[in-house]
């Protein structure tokens, strides 16, 4: 145990110190650097010299990777091209909306995603399954942000909830409102967004739990727990789910770091301003440095989330420590 | 009477995976004679501004007034193309690294799977943005990412069934007869894992197009080339769903979906025939892989 948890922690730390020197390499060796690329109207060649220097572009390569490191490990990512404020600043306001709708929208499919895998994989081959595995097949293939196009033109207006922004702006124009309408507020903006994110993710999830249950219920032991005369229910619920759990375990994980990176689309339809909100605009401004950090923050959570799953295998399947 | 091999008879043989090459069949068509087919330019404007369908135009009109029918035909040109293209360059590239990791095996293959593995963890989609921001826009530079952020899960398959193929009896004694590696390659192996290339290749279109619509969605697309991507961006641009239009917003996705749709159909049920172990269901977990957005990169 304790060399595999080495194993897997030594790789994570590798892959990080290769995603931070890849974030380097794409943003300063490729032709056409960060600055060349700053689209606005007072970027005249003396203020393009000055920026240069200011991020230090104009140093050799070596000496910026000494400092680029340097500036991870103090924690400094930088500052925005446009706005001059800290990146990491930024980056973090961004996060805060975020999180909160991610983990609704995840646990909602995860949860919708387990039932409908778990009863589709027991029930295999009738309508029920058939229904259930269509509708997720149907949301797998749908493009993200046209499903959320969707959500805004007929979902939205019938169920009267907000399609835009993070709250609302006259809330406290009549008097300071109370932190239970506020909140209140907060969750009916982020309803929408997560609705779309659940759907997208329920698709994927069911599919994959179902495959995975389909695994397990063709086991002996399922065979043999049959034989003792346990209930279906039980058979199911114990004996399965939670021998299928590992590759479900392995998806979520992986995709979890993932999920982050995919609200690009529907936080930008939805104006809900987080990390995805703030990439499309900094694509859309050219801010490399915001790029770079969203990029970053993104690459770890990824590896982090890679890294807890690795670390909860051997919790769920010894087998895979021997291996 | 020739005997129909098991992929082509499991893919003719259900209603979902004919389905499937029936919606593909059109599809292609639309894409190959589509100049023939629209009924009006797609620079030409002949409606107002988000007009409802009507006898003249049956999809209504865009934001620019143009026939969105013809738009949707053009769409499926540029959609296919950077589908199959990226497909298969993502194929040339996984199918290579994984011949040589497979075959090859020791330190090449420690090598090339430690390479993979990087790739495999690193977030694809901030890595799109930032090469797509960086070399410019065009449908080659698309075609050229899609291909780069996919290889690695066709180079992990064909890795693992390369090296299986290769510890068969009829290799050996070829190898033993004194075939060149290049020969052992390409008459022995490659034929042999061609079938389940040609599978992945159709599920990896889908991912391709899906992957298109998104790039593309996030102001990274070739701004002149119509795809349906640009048209579901076109339809959130010009504030389609303000304005109710549905017939500019809904067309565009949903032939996204239904070409990715007949596409995993038709290469799961290749996947199927290939892998006898896929169809008894309760054997082995099928690929599915997350969509670009927010993947799991390598199912299995």
């Amino acid at each position: 145990m304790g060399r595999y948890a080495a194993k897997r922690i030594g790789f994570a730390l590798i892959t990080v110190l290769v995603a931070i020197t890849l974030n380097f390499v794409l943003f300063r060796a490729l032709p056409g650097d960060a600055v060349s690329a700053l689209r606005c109207k007072a970027c005249t060649a003396a203020f393009r010299a000055a920026q240069r220097h200011d991020l230090g572009l104009d140093r050799p390569l070596v000496t910026q990777y000494g400092l680029y490191l340097k500036g991870i490990a103090s924690g400094d990512l930088g500052s925005s091209l446009r706005t001059e404020a800290p990146v990491r600043g930024a980056i973090w306001e961004a996060i805060k909306n975020t999180v909160p709708m991610v983990t609704l929208g995840t646990v909602f499919s995860i949860v919708f995603g387990i039932i409908a895998g778990v009863i589709s994989a027991w029930r295999r081959g009738t309508f029920v399954d058939k229904i259930t595995q269509q509708t997720a097949l149907a949301f797998y293939s749908m493009p993200t942000q046209w499903l959320a196009l969707l959500i805004v033109l007929f979902v939205a207006g019938a169920v009267g909830l907000p399609t835009s922004g993070l709250a609302d702006p006259s809330i406290d124009i009549l008097g300071d409102a109370s932190t239970w309408s506020i909140l209140v507020d907060r969750f009916q903006h982020m309803v929408l967004p997560s609705l779309t994110l659940g759907l997208v993710l329920y698709g994927d999830y069911s599919l994959i739990v179902r495959s995975a249950m389909l695994e397990t219920l063709g086991e002996d032991y399922v065979l043999t727990a049959r034989a003792k005369g346990l209930s279906s229910w039980r058979i199911v619920w114990r004996h399965g789910l939670r021998n299928a759990l590992l590759p479900i375990v392995t998806l979520v994980a992986l995709s979890l770091g993932f999920v982050i990176g995919g609200t690009y689309t529907i936080e930008f339809i939805f104006s809900y301003p987080g990390i995805g909100y703030a990439t499309v605009e900094a694509i859309d401004q050219r801010d490399y440095p915001i790029l770079q950090g969203i990029f970053l923050l993104v690459t770890f959570s990824v590896i982090g989330f890679n890294l807890i799953a690795d670390l909860l295998y051997p919790k769920l399947d010894p087998r895979v420590v021997s291996s | 009477m020739k005997r129909r091999g098991p992929v082509l008879q499991a893919v003719l043989g259900e209603w979902q995976s004919r389905i499937g090459l029936a919606i593909l069949f059109v599809t292609l068509i639309a894409a190959v004679f589509g100049q023939l087919l629209e009924p009006y330019g797609i620079d030409q404007q002949v409606g107002g501004t988000l007009d409802p369908p009507s006898s003249a135009h049956w999809l209504g009109t865009d934001g620019g007034g143009v026939d969105l029918v013809t738009l949707l035909i053009a769409g499926a040109r540029v959609s296919l193309i950077v589908g199959f293209a990226g497909a298969a360059v993502a194929m040339v590239i996984g199918g290579l690294v994984g011949v040589l990791s497979g075959f090859f095996g020791g330190k090449t293959d420690a090598a090339l799977m430690r390479v993979t593995d990087y790739f495999l963890v690193l977030p694809d989609v901030p890595l799109l943005i930032i090469v797509a921001a960086i070399w410019g826009r065009s449908l080659q530079n698309i075609v050229l990412i899609i291909g780069l952020i996919y290889w690695t899960s066709t180079a992990r398959l064909i890795r693992a069934q390369v090296k299986s193929v290769r510890e068969r009896v009829y290799v050996r004694r070829a190898q033993a007869l004194g075939a060149s590696n290049t020969r052992l390659i390409f008459r022995h192996i490659v034929p042999q894992i061609a079938p389940l290339l040609i599978a992945n290749t159709v599920l990896m279109v889908a991912q391709a197009i899906f992957l298109e619509t998104f790039i593309t969605f996030l102001g990274l697309g070739d701004p002149s080339a119509i795809s349906w991507g640009k048209l579901i961006e076109n339809s959130f641009k010009d504030d389609a769903v303000l304005n109710g239009a549905w017939w500019a917003v809904v067309p565009p996705g949903l032939a996204v979906t239904i070409v990715i749709l007949a596409c995993t159909l038709v290469g799961q049920s290749m996947e199927d025939a290939l892998n006898p172990r896929l169809r008894v269901g309760h054997l082995s977990v099928r690929r599915f892989r997350v969509r670009p957005a927010l993947r799991e990169r390598d199912g299995a």
